[in-house]
């Protein structure tokens, strides 16, 4: 055997590349290990493969991918928040010439990792998982526009959370920052795999979510049901809408910046080094195209659920509609005029730096217009403080605290002395946790019910938003102090023992927050077990006032047996003010899309493909990639993708939720 | 869909549709595929900024004035300019349901789009050759990324004409592959507009600096 | 919402909401366009006529403008009646997109080339 051969296979993977020396991450690959063989083992004993791959993997219904993304979700949260924990234990500890029990090799992985897993792999999930749920629901819609791409875009967001996995167990991740700047992340000081991991892991992750934009926005604007022009929509079609957009638009950005970088790093091309007429400034530009508009992507759907909420709890209609759509609107395209926020300090000179302070204070004013809107909507309503509206209320608290930060930081002489300083860091936990997490979170309690006929404890529940609410404080507030005091982020030791106990409390706070999580898994099991008594049968649990609430809980496969006719914006609400019948008759086949295996295994090839050229293996790369394009071509000669539902399966479907309702009534 | 957005004759608001035709299949697919194209008109301006900005930085390597054949570039064009006016006859000849001519017409576009490409790649050959590749300097990467994108992009054109050529022999002039002759049609003459760009700001511009 | 009356035509296949199929001499007047907005920028660069390379530049690049827009006429079929507009709506979103990215990043970036640059911050320090 010639020594080059196992180079010629692994490429640069060797056993050295395996991270034993580093205790921490060998025992979480024990327990990841035994966690995952107990499952496999688990999921093999009950026979549930076929199961799990005929209805879930291999499925096309917009319904059951919604459900998949926001497991994802909730999965690479322990992982992301795993890594904060971490993070603050470190920051703690390492005080008075202690170095804490992280060395700085881990140290800059892991806050790599928890900036692009809670990014990319957390807040993009949830938020697109909702998306994908609620809003063919709420336009009347039986599926996507696209349902296989549909189910493309989910396994490709999952093979890129599985390579950022796989990084912490082969190899290691960037050490970089979650958005990679060069020089430090060019070949030249950064020469391992870490970067190369979070490229493939992106770009892998970002196809599939610019074909979920496209689907999504084609879906709202070409399967609406008769009757709901643009201003009948509800705001989260509306806010979604906007986001896709935004997905859309600043997404292939994203894809260009990282493969200019990957040329850089694999071909040798100067786009972004210090020699050879290359500007590592341009990237810094570039990203944040695309890195501004990720945060509205994030925080629109948010406003969307909250909007919902805020009108259903408080039982009146949303208060300014119009103006809510307009906000939403001008807030989309001004997502594209200050992006140079994020650099004042590189240096462009006055008149740049104003207009981008300009325009970034320009956005609080739609935003603001939208809290008041939710204000004047709790006005005079009859308020029912169930668990989405308490985190509802917790978001207008807090988002407003983190909108005025900021503004403040939007001034570019306050950020010269802000600027990468924990003050920033408090700033846009504040937006983010408060906006998109706890968004999130009213979204996840409003329509679990909706998805799987059963509410969430309330107790449960309730512990989780406490915890959660008072450790988000605990945990970002005195960031603000030690951000005043001029404290930069990603420090891994100080000197400065009166800056210690500022971070003890941050610790403090993200021991609340993990109690928090836990109660959350804890009431999705405690909910699992006493479904009996928390369920509901009426399909419209918080007497809602969209169309999703028309349908049973959960919804059939089909979502409406038939298509509903919109008169109003609260199209549910309005049918049944005008004495709505449920029709009982009359049923026909309906229309639906086949399941197929392609998504998931073009996915799976593109993930191996990632792999390969993390490890330079190019017989693997190209392997994969030539295999990728056959299948994708293959399924292309497949012209047979749909099927009918018969229409005595939908006779039987709802006769089953006439008996149903005839019960409670 | 007999849409009953107004209340029946009866006065009787109408919440749902008793009879209803499913959306005929493809029924977004032409705006999907446009929105699609946007998405992809963004890679290329951000190729085109990146070009913008980095195109002035020869390090004391070779200029624009000392690598670009005009004439080249000009046969180049008229090859792309040829092969979507042939698509146009391909796709007026699919709509008088003629599969023999569609498919002349669609193999010439492919000849005039592999002569595009090739002509391309002897440039390319040409200029490594001199010395002026990638890595030379941040205006040849920018230079090749940009034009070599988007000579990707057309070979991957080549690829999906190829395959449905084979579908059009195999399936005929049906439904969905009409429908992806005008997805492939949108794409060429998306691309062809691409070029515009490509030859106005990096070749005739850069000769002219 | 549209009624979808074209799901009845009697063709047989259907076209999304109205959207246009070129004709043969639409597509030649097209490509006889392109032809020659094509050939003169060629001709003004190779042979330089216009008096100074400015005025070259400019003129070249108005010719590009009003190809990509023959283009978008005659052979991507553009009108603001295909599928109810939204195609226009994005192709003028996707331009606002571009416009801002393209002037933005090379506004911003020359701001900070002439900042930024040693020689220049050393003659502003003196």
């Amino acid at each position: 055997m010639s020594p080059d051969l196992p180079k010629l296979i692994f490429g640069r993977l060797t056993l050295e590349s395996l991270p034993l020396h580093e205790p921490i991450v060998v025992g979480t690959f024990v327990v990841v290990a035994l966690g995952g063989a107990a499952l496999l083992g688990g999921l093999t004993y009950f026979r549930l493969w076929g199961y799990l791959w005929r209805e879930w993997f291999t499925t096309v219904d917009h319904k059951r991918i919604g459900i998949m993304y926001m497991i994802l979700g909730i999965v690479m949260l322990l992982r992301g928040f795993a890594d904060a924990l971490m993070m603050r234990g470190q920051q703690m500890l390492a005080f008075g010439g202690s170095e804490g029990y992280l060395n700085a090799h881990h140290y800059d992985q892991i806050f790599t990792a928890h900036g692009v897993i809670m990014i990319f792999f957390v807040a993009m999930p949830l938020v697109t998982g909702l998306m994908n749920y609620v809003v063919p629901l709420q336009i009347g819609a039986r599926d996507v526009s696209f349902p296989f791409l549909n189910n493309f875009s989910f396994w490709m967001t999952v093979g890129g959370a599985v390579l950022v996995m796989a990084s912490l167990f082969i190899g290691e991740f960037a050490r970089t920052g979650w958005l990679a700047y060069p020089p430090l992340s060019n070949i030249g000081y950064s020469p391992d795999v870490g970067v190369d991991y979070y490229i493939w892991a992106l770009q892998i992750a970002g196809v599939g979510t610019t074909l979920s934009g496209i689907n999504l926005i084609c879906t709202i604007v070409k399967l609406r049901c008769p009757g709901m022009t643009m201003m009948k929509m509800p705001v989260f079609t509306w806010t979604s809408l906007c986001t896709n957009v935004l997905i859309v638009a600043s997404f292939p950005v994203l894809t260009v910046v990282l493969a200019l970088l990957s040329l850089d790093r694999y071909v040798g091309t100067n786009f972004f080094t210090n020699d050879f007429g290359g500007s590592p400034m341009m990237y810094v530009n570039l990203i944040w195209i695309w890195g501004h508009p990720e945060v509205y992507i994030l925080v629109l759907p948010a406003f969307g659920i909250f909007s919902e909420v805020t009108s259903t709890f408080s039982g009146k209609r949303l208060f300014g509609y119009t103006s809510m759509v307009y906000a939403t609107v001008v807030i989309t395209i001004l997502s594209y005029l200050v992006w140079l926020h994020h650099f004042f300090t590189m240096g462009s000179g006055a008149s740049v730096n104003s207009f981008f302070g300009i325009t970034t204070m320009i956005i609080s004013i739609p935003t603001g217009a939208k809290m008041f809107n939710w204000l004047f909507t709790m006005y005079r309503g009859r308020i029912r403080y169930e668990l989405p509206m308490m985190w509802t209320v917790a978001f207008m608290l807090t988002f407003v605290i983190g909108g005025m930060t900021g503004v403040l930081l939007a001034v570019p002489p306050a950020d010269f002395v802000l600027h990468n300083s924990l003050f920033l860091i408090a700033h846009f936990h504040n937006v983010i946790i408060g906006g998109v997490v706890f968004g999130a979170f009213a979204g996840i309690n409003y329509w679990f019910p909706k998805a799987f006929g059963f509410k969430l404890d309330p107790f449960w529940g309730k512990m989780s938003f406490w915890f959660w609410v008072t450790g988000f404080y605990l945990a970002f507030m005195p960031l603000y102090v030690l951000g005043l005091m001029g404290v930069t982020r990603r420090l891994r030791v100080f000197d400065d023992p009166s800056l210690q106990i500022w971070f003890v409390i941050a610790a403090v706070g993200a021991l609340f927050i993990f109690i928090g999580i836990l109660s959350m898994l804890m009431q999705f099991a405690v909910s699992l077990l006493r479904r009996e008594q928390l369920k509901d049968v009426t399909g419209d649990p918080w007497d809602g006032r969209t169309l999703e609430w028309a349908t049973s809980s959960p919804p059939p496969d089909y979502n409406f047996a038939f298509t509903p006719v919109v008169h109003d914006n609260d199209a549910w609400w309005d049918m049944k003010r005008r004495g709505y019948q449920r029709p009982l008759t009359g049923f026909k086949p309906i229309h639906m899309p086949s399941s197929t295996g392609t998504g998931i295994i073009i996915a799976g090839l593109a993930t191996a493909m990632g792999f390969a050229l993390v490890w330079y293996m190019w017989w693997l790369a190209a392997v994969s990639f030539i295999a990728m394009v056959a299948v994708g071509i293959g399924h292309t000669f497949n012209y047979h993708r749909d099927f009918d539902i018969p229409a005595e399966d939908v006779i039987r479907t709802e006769d089953a939720r006439t008996k149903l309702l005839a019960g409670v009534n | 869909m007999t849409v009953a957005v107004h209340p029946s004759q009866t006065g009787e608001p109408v919440f749902y549709l008793a009879d209803e035709h499913p959306h005929p299949e493809g029924w977004s697919t032409s705006l999907g595929f446009w929105i699609y194209l946007m998405s992809d008109c963004l890679i290329f301006a951000i190729l085109f900024a990146t070009y913008g900005v980095l195109g002035g930085n020869y390090a004391a390597g070779p200029a624009p004035k000392d690598l670009f054949d005009l004439n080249l570039v000009a046969v180049n064009t008229s090859m792309l300019l040829l092969s979507s006016i042939t698509y146009g006859f391909a796709m007026l000849t699919m709509q008088q349901n003629k599969v023999a001519q569609t498919q002349a017409w669609l193999a010439i576009t492919g000849l005039f789009g592999l002569a595009f490409i090739g002509i391309e790649l002897f440039e390319f050959a040409h200029m490594i050759h001199e010395g002026a590749t990638p890595q030379r300097s941040a205006f040849l990467s920018a230079f090749f990324t940009l034009v070599g994108t988007h000579g990707l992009h057309v070979s991957c054109g080549l690829i999906w004409l190829v395959t449905l050529m084979v579908q059009v022999r195999k399936f005929g002039l049906i439904e969905a592959n009409r429908r992806r002759l005008m997805c492939l049609s949108m794409f060429w003459h998306f691309l062809d507009v691409v070029w515009i760009g490509v030859f106005t700001f990096v070749y005739l511009l850069g000769v002219l600096r | 919402m549209s009624t979808d009356t074209n799901a009845a035509h009697a063709h047989g296949h259907h076209h999304g909401d109205g959207h246009a199929h070129g004709t043969f001499s639409s597509y030649m007047l097209g490509f006889v366009l392109s032809v020659v907005l094509t050939a003169i920028p060629f001709w003004l660069v190779m042979s330089g006529t216009l008096p100074s390379k400015q005025i070259t530049a400019l003129v070249i690049m108005a010719f590009a403008i009003v190809q990509i827009v023959v283009h978008m006429i005659y052979f991507l079929h553009m009108n603001a009646a295909s599928e109810n507009g939204w195609t226009l709506m994005a192709l003028i979103f996707t331009i606002v997109m571009v416009v801002i990215a393209l002037s933005g990043s090379l506004w911003v970036m020359s701001h900070l080339n002439s900042n930024m640059m040693p020689m220049h911050q050393m003659s502003g320090m003196k």
